[in-house]
C-alpha cells in the first residue's frame, strides 16, 4: 500500500507549484489556472485523509470544494472578459483600478 | 503495484503542473492543466474514491477547462505570448515559496499522524450509498447553500459578461 505521507507530499508539491504560478506569473489567465491547481492539491489532501482514517467528511468537503471552485471560475472569467473589454490588458500589474 | 501507479501519476501530474506554470502560451498552460487534472482524478481512483474521480473529470476537465479555452479563444493572447516570463524583483516571492514548501515538508515528516502505512480498517459496505446518505442528511444545509452559491455565480457571470446596453 502507498503510505499516507506520499499523498500529502504530492499535495505539498502541487500546492507550491500552484503558489509559484500565482505569485510569479503576470498573466491573469495563468494566475487563475494556478488557483485551480491550488484547490486541487487541497482536495488530494482531503480525500487522502478521509480514505486513510475511514471518514466520509473528507470526500464531502472535496465535493463542496469542487462546487465552490466551479462558481469561482464562472465569476472570475466573467470579470476577466469584462476587464479585457474595458482595459484590453491581461497583465496583473496593469489592473490598478482599485488602488484609488 | 499501487505504489508504482502512484509514482507514475504523481510524476506526470508534477511535470504537467510545472508545464502549466512555465509555458509562455496560455493555451499550452490550459492543456497542461487539463492533463494534470486527469492525473489527479487517477490518484482519486487510487484513493478508493471513484465518485470523486468522475466528478473531477466532469467538472474540471469537462466544464472548467472548456470555459478557460473558450475565454482564451475570445481574447487575444498574442500579447501575452511575448511577455517576459519572470519579471525582476520577485526574489521575495521565491523566498516565500521556498519557505512555504520547506515548512510544510518539515511538518509532514515531524508529525507521526502522516506516517500511516495503510488505511485503518474500513467499515465496508456500499461506499457511495453511505457517502450520499451522509451528504443528504448531515450536510443538507451546506448542500443547499452550495446550490444557492452556484445560482448566484450563474447570475453574476451573466451580468458581468453582458454587453453594456447603455
Amino acid at each position: 500500500m502507498v503510505p499516507l505521507w506520499w499523498y500529502i507530499a504530492l499535495g505539498v508539491v502541487l500546492f507550491v507549484i500552484g503558489a509559484a504560478g500565482v505569485l510569479l506569473r503576470r498573466n491573469i489567465l495563468v494566475v487563475l489556472m494556478s488557483l485551480e491547481l491550488l484547490l486541487n492539491s487541497v482536495n488530494i489532501n482531503f480525500i487522502a485523509f478521509g480514505h486513510y482514517y475511514d471518514d466520509f467528511r473528507g470526500r464531502i468537503f472535496a465535493i463542496f470544494v469542487i462546487a465552490i471552485t466551479a462558481a469561482e471560475v464562472a465569476v472570475a472569467l466573467g470579470i476577466l472578459v469584462a476587464l479585457v473589454r474595458n482595459k484590453s490588458t491581461l497583465k496583473v500589474d496593469d489592473v490598478t483600478m482599485m488602488k484609488g | 503495484m499501487a505504489q508504482g501507479f502512484f509514482l507514475l501519476f504523481a510524476a506526470v501530474s508534477v511535470i504537467t503542473a510545472l508545464m502549466l506554470v512555465l509555458a509562455r502560451n496560455p493555451v499550452h498552460s490550459a492543456l497542461a492543466l487539463m492533463a494534470c487534472f486527469l492525473q489527479i482524478s487517477a490518484i482519486f481512483v487510487l484513493l478508493d474514491a471513484p465518485l470523486l474521480a468522475v466528478i473531477q473529470i466532469f467538472v474540471y476537465v469537462g466544464a472548467i477547462m472548456v470555459l478557460f479555452l473558450f475565454v482564451i479563444m475570445m481574447i487575444d493572447v498574442r500579447e501575452a505570448v511575448a511577455e517576459r516570463f519572470l519579471p525582476s524583483g520577485n526574489l521575495p516571492a521565491m523566498a516565500l515559496l521556498g519557505l512555504l514548501g520547506v515548512e510544510m515538508m518539515v511538518l509532514v515528516f515531524w508529525s507521526d499522524r502522516f506516517s500511516l502505512a495503510a488505511p485503518v480498517a474500513s467499515r465496508g459496505g456500499d461506499q457511495i450509498r453511505d457517502l450520499s446518505t451522509t451528504l443528504f442528511s448531515d450536510y443538507l444545509l451546506p448542500f443547499e447553500v452550495a446550490s444557492v452559491i452556484l445560482l448566484a455565480a450563474l447570475v453574476g457571470a451573466i451580468v458581468l459578461a453582458r454587453k453594456e446596453s447603455g
